[in-house]
Order: structure tokens, then sequence, then C-alpha cells
């Protein structure tokens, strides 16, 4: 065992730079399209809408996992080494992962201050900003809320900012670009007044949320947060916690329990348990559930289930 | 938990209300000459530890050790506070310095770095080699209090020199990362004076991707070829001297796993190194003779971390080494390997309030030398301001 890779490192000195340089010489693939890095699967759902068959599109994550927690994998530096284009949320969302993507993928063309460097709060209003930016309040964003995907009318507006972008790096389809996204515009306002339509409702419920995920949603549908089962963003809430919360729930009742797909319930299910308030998962992002296939989807479900948890609760 | 951060908290408002009032007097002095502050982290780290064996003492039959050796210290003690600097330097240049801060002061890390072309990165200064996987992480990213055996005993620790860094991430879907480096050659197992300050160099490929959703990995192989003319080693009065070549080969693998690719509430990760030291030289025992050292001691170690749940992880780690050499020339000197196999098994628990904070429990039990050395650490890592993210 020794001896064989003692062998294989002798050799490897000699075989290594002639590789590294015949490598490094090869004429690079010159792809068609625009490769795109997604942080989120939102924005990748948004990216192929306005993008089409001129742009590749990849997905850094999956509503299975918290953005907020990802490791600098490998497979994920290869990706953004790759890309022309980086869409990320921003607001301190993915600051535990992607300055360190940006970094070791030395892709100049997508680092921060460069077109293909987008993060979508910058084009939205963000709710929350911390008054006092201190760790023992948990896991504060200093740009506000970062989970701006729960409004459709932000979506809306990330479309508008990133259509110019799309445009500027890949001039050649400038036109069908523009044509995808008058028609995602189009269609997106009209899904929008059915939404709210059927979203009516809804407007004045009393709701209690698993993690601050669902600011932008609540003021959108006018849905009212009671109380939060994280006691800070990101802490885990304790038994003692729990108890005041079940408290509070008894003098302040609310309709349902709400958490994202990839949130574990346990909290959530022992307060159900206790106070018979129906819980929800939420699909929080596109691939959140079976049914929430893409934005489109994603917002119909989202309503669906929010509507049946009041008329069951 | 709740207790002591109810308790903090009114002193965290005070400082950030003293803060307000005093830059509200100078907003616009501030604005202009504070603004481009680097980011400031501070790494704050203790321990209390007891070991059956002095660790002043502390010995691996068959090696010679470099002077950072120790396993640690006996009872409370101030293990080394980082603290790191970094900003933009231009739009092309970035700086980084890490300081450890303890009864001496030493610069862990000072360079600058810039990405001239599309993959390529060019490091100068002071900075851990890119070999190995451990080599390249700060103490406080370890998953033990302690580095590995074999790191100990070929490494001095963890290879760190003066130098220049050239690594180059190949455009494939498969991660693939080159890098060399040139060093001056003052560290261990390199070191002397007189190796016209270009001792020792380095290079490495490591390679890594995803199977499935719920796993990834990471796999290198390196070299790190070291000149020694008078390196010392042993006792820092008295040491041992040696003056020759050591070729240093690892190969390295990490794999982890979590459900769906979500590791908040349950994570697992396996890590292991081969590392062969390769000498030829000569070693001159303190006060006495010369002697050919011709041999290739080698060591590995694996080990593996899960979380169970979220915040809370238990590891178990294993190293062996092997000295290559049992010879009666070394009898009585650093290289008498005693006819014995150093190893030693660890087990540690930690607790993390959350990704700023760790504390730990961990045992070792050492057999570096024939008498086994029962080691208990109680550990705290807690890290202030400015945090990077860590590497994979």
């Amino acid at each position: 065992m020794k001896n064989h890779l003692h062998i294989l490192f002798k050799i490897l000195p000699k075989i290594f730079l002639p590789s590294v340089l015949l490598i490094s010489y090869l004429p690079a693939v010159q792809a068609d399209e625009l490769n795109i890095f997604a942080c989120e699967p939102e924005w990748g759902a948004l990216a192929s809408e306005l993008g089409g068959d001129d742009v590749n599109v990849f997905t850094a994550t999956t509503a299975q996992q918290d953005p907020h927690h990802i490791q600098a994998r490998p497979s994920l530096i290869a990706k953004m080494r790759r890309a022309d284009l980086v869409i990320c949320t921003g607001s301190g969302l993915e600051v535990g992962w992607l300055p360190l993507l940006l970094r070791q993928s030395g892709n100049s063309q997508v680092q921060p201050g460069q077109p293909g460097y987008f993060e979508t709060t910058k084009y939205v209003t963000t709710l929350d900003k911390p008054q006092v930016l201190d760790r023992s309040e948990g896991d504060v964003h200093p740009g506000g809320n970062p989970h701006i995907q729960t409004d459709p009318h932000n979506i809306s507006k990330v479309a508008d900012a990133l259509l110019p972008v799309l445009q500027q790096l890949d001039n050649d389809h400038k036109d069908a670009y523009g044509q995808r996204a008058r028609d995602f515009q189009n269609r997106w306002q009209t899904a929008i007044t059915g939404w709210e339509t059927k979203a009516a409702p809804l407007r004045g419920v009393h709701i209690v949320v698993h993690h601050k995920s669902w600011v932008y949603l609540e003021q959108w549908l006018g849905l009212i947060n009671v109380t939060t089962l994280e006691p800070k963003p990101g802490v885990p809430a304790s038994a003692g916690y729990l108890s005041d919360v079940l408290k509070q729930l008894q003098s302040q009742p609310a309709k349902m329990i709400i958490h994202a797909a990839y949130q574990n319930d346990r909290a959530d299910q022992w307060l159900s348990n206790k106070t018979g308030i129906p819980t929800i998962a939420l699909p929080f992002t596109v691939g959140g559930n079976p049914q929430a296939q893409d934005l489109f989807s994603l917002y119909d479900d989202t309503i669906e289930r929010l509507l049946v948890a009041l008329n069951h609760g | 938990m709740n207790i002591s951060l109810m308790s903090l908290r009114p002193f965290a408002l005070l400082t950030v209300s003293a803060i307000s009032t005093l830059s509200a007097t100078a907003v616009h002095a501030a604005d202009s000459v504070n603004d481009f502050n680097p980011a400031i982290g501070l790494i704050l780290n203790g321990t209390l530890g007891s070991f059956s064996q002095e660790p002043d003492d502390y010995a691996i039959s068959g090696f010679p050790l470099s002077g950072e050796s120790e396993p640690g210290a006996q009872g409370f003690a101030l293990g080394e506070s980082e603290l790191n600097i970094s900003a933009n330097i231009d739009p092309d240049w970035l700086g980084q310095m890490t300081v450890a801060l303890g009864d001496e002061t030493e610069v862990e890390n000072a360079y600058v770095e810039t990405s001239p072309a599309s993959g390529l990165k060019l490091r100068a200064g002071r900075f851990f080699s890119g070999i190995g996987y451990l080599n390249e992480q700060h103490a406080h990213t370890w998953d033990f209090a302690d580095t590995a055996l074999a790191y100990r005993a070929l490494l001095g620790t963890q290879y760190k020199d003066d130098g220049l860094q050239l690594r180059w991430l190949a455009p494939t879907e498969l991660y693939t990362e080159v890098g060399i480096e040139w060093f001056n050659g003052s560290s261990f197992p390199a070191g002397g004076s007189d190796n016209d300050g270009l001792g020792s160099w380095a290079m490495y490929i490591h390679t890594g991707g995803d199977i499935g959703v719920s796993s990834s990995w990471r796999a290198g192989l390196s070299y790190l070829n070291g000149d020694a003319d008078e390196r010392e080693s042993g006792d820092e009065v008295a040491p041992d001297l040696f003056s020759g070549t050591s070729k240093v080969y690892i190969a390295d693998f990490v794999w982890k796993w979590s459900p769906n690719g979500n590791a908040y509430d349950q994570s697992f990760k396996l890590q292991g190194e081969y590392l062969l030291s390769d000498n030829d030289g000569d070693f001159t025992p303190d006060g006495g003779t010369a002697l050919s050292y011709n041999a290739k001691p080698s060591g590995w170690y694996l080990q593996g971390v899960y979380q169970f749940t979220h915040g809370w992880r238990v590891g178990l780690r294993h190293d062996q080494l092997d000295a290559d050499l049992d010879d009666i020339t070394f009898a009585n000197t650093a290289l008498d390997s005693l006819s014995h196999t150093p190893e030693r098994s660890s087990i540690m628990l930690d607790y993390n309030n959350s990704e700023f904070s760790r504390l730990r429990l961990q045992y070792n039990r050492d057999e570096s030398q024939p008498q086994v050395d029962d080691q208990f650490v109680l550990q705290y890592t807690m890290s202030l301001g400015a945090h990077g993210a860590h590497t994979f």
C-alpha cells in the first residue's frame, strides 16, 4: 500500500505541470446559452421565465434546504466558476456561503459591482430593517428581511430589474428577452389579480409563524402575525418560550401556524396539539412541494393551503 | 441560556447607545474617515485540561518534533486568541491578516491576493499551505480540540511559511483546483538559515462534487518538498539538528452528508488523510554525532463527526503513526521508536449555541509514547465581529 502510493507520488510531480498547462490552453467551450447561477429556486424560476432557451439555469439550493445555512461545496464553486450571471437574494441571507463561493470561484465577471452580479433585495422595499445591529438579537439582517419572494409584486419588480441585465449580458438575444418579459408580466399581473380576489377572506386573519419568513406575504394579503415560534430570528424555541406562546394564544387566538417546507415542525406540532390550531407547511419557494412547480403554481398552492386551513381552523 | 442572554442584553444596548451618542457628535468625520475600515473579527478560546502525563514532556516515539507540538496545557489556560483583519484593497487586490495573540504574539497569516485571469489566483505573504485538507484550516474550525497526530509529527502541526501561491480552478463540471507554492523554507519540516530563502515548494490537486442532493465530497493529492539545513527539533534550548530533504506526500478526502442537503438539524462528516514523509539527510542529536537518517515515516487518521440534533455534535477519531525506523543507532535519541506504534483515539462532544459559539468536551487516549496519556479537554471557542464563511 505504502509503496504503491509512493510510486504514484513519484510520478505525480512529473505529469503535474505539463497537464495543468495543457488543460489551461484547451479552447474554452463556447456555449451559446447564458450560464446563470441562481442562489434560490425562486430566482432560478424567474430567470427561466425571462431567459427561456437562451439561458442555462443552475439553482444552488432546493426548497428543502435552509438558505441561511448552506455549505460552500466544491460543486457550487465549480458552477460559479462558469457562470455569466449570479442571481441571489442578498440582504445577508447568503452571508454564510456566498462570499466564499464568489472568492473561490476566481470568476471576475460575477463579483459584486459587475453586471454579472445581481441581488434581488436591492430592487424592492425591504421590511424589518433592524434598529440595532447586535448578535444578541439572533440572525438579524442589516438590509432588512430577505424573504421577499412571498409577495408576487416583489417578483414583478425583480423581473423589471433583471431584464436589462440579461439584455446587456446577451445582447444578441435582446428582443427575445424583452418579448418573454412582456409576456411574463402580462400573465403575472393577471395571476396576481386572481390571487388577490381568491385570498380576500384571508384579510385580517391572525396567524402564528415559525420564523419571520412571511412578512411580505402578511403585508400583501393582510394577514396578522400574532407571534413567532423563534424567540429571536434563527434561535430555536425553548420549552419555556413555547409555554409563553401557548399562554398568549389562549388569550389571543390564531387561525393557523405556518412554517416553510424546509423547517423542522416539531415546535409547530406541539403547539398545534395543545391549542387545536392547524399547522400548515407552505412551499415557501418553487419545489417546496409537488404542487409548487413554477412561480405561478407556487402562489396558487400557497393561497390554496391558506384557504383550506382557514376553513378548517 | 435565556437567562444569560437576558443579563447580557442591557450591556449590549448600553454599548450601542454609547456608540451612537459618540458618533452623533462627529457624523461627518466618521463618514469620511471610517467608511473604509476593514472587517475585524476576533476568536476567543480557552481550555481546561487534564493530562495524566506532563504535557511539557510530550514526545512521539521515533519522530523529531518541532517546537509547537505540545498537546495542550494542564489546568485552566487561555488558548490563542485570533485577531482577523481583512478588506478589499482596490478593485484587484484584497488583503488579510490573522494574528495569534497568546503569551507570545505571532503573525499566523498576512497576505495579499489577486485574481489576474479567469480562475487564477495569486497570493503573496505568509499563509497556510493549501496541501492536504486540515493544513489550511484555522484552529478554531477544527472538529477536535487538537490536530491530527500525523500533522503534528510530519508537518509541525500545520505547514505555514512566507512565500507565493498560484492556484487555478479549472472551468470543468467537476470541481478541480490545482495549486503550486514556493516558500522561504523556514518552517518544519523544512528549516534552517542557509537555504537561500527558497527552501521549499509544494503542489496539489483537489477535486470534489456532489453525490445526489444529500452528499458531497472533496479529495486531494499533495506534495511538499522541504530543504532543511540544521533544522532544529525537540528541546528548544538543546535542539537536535537535521540537514537534508523532507518530502511529504498527502492523500486526503472528506465526505459530508445531511438529509436533503439541509444540515440545520442533522449532518455527518467523514474525513481522513494519509501522510508519508521521505527523509534523506543527517540527524545530529544534541551533544551527539551526525547519524545518517533515511526513512519514510508515515501516519493516518480517520474521523467522523455526527450532528444528532441542532447544535449538538459527537465525534470519533483514530490516529496512527509508523516511524519506519527500528535501528539501534538511534537508541536514546528522539528517533528511537522504542518498537512502539504511536496511536491515539479520541471522542468529543460539542454544543454550538449559534454558529458563533461552541463549547467542547474531548477525551484522548494518547499513546504517542509507550506510556498511556489520558487527556481531557474542556474548551470554548467564540467568534466576535466579522466572521468569514468557513470553507468546505
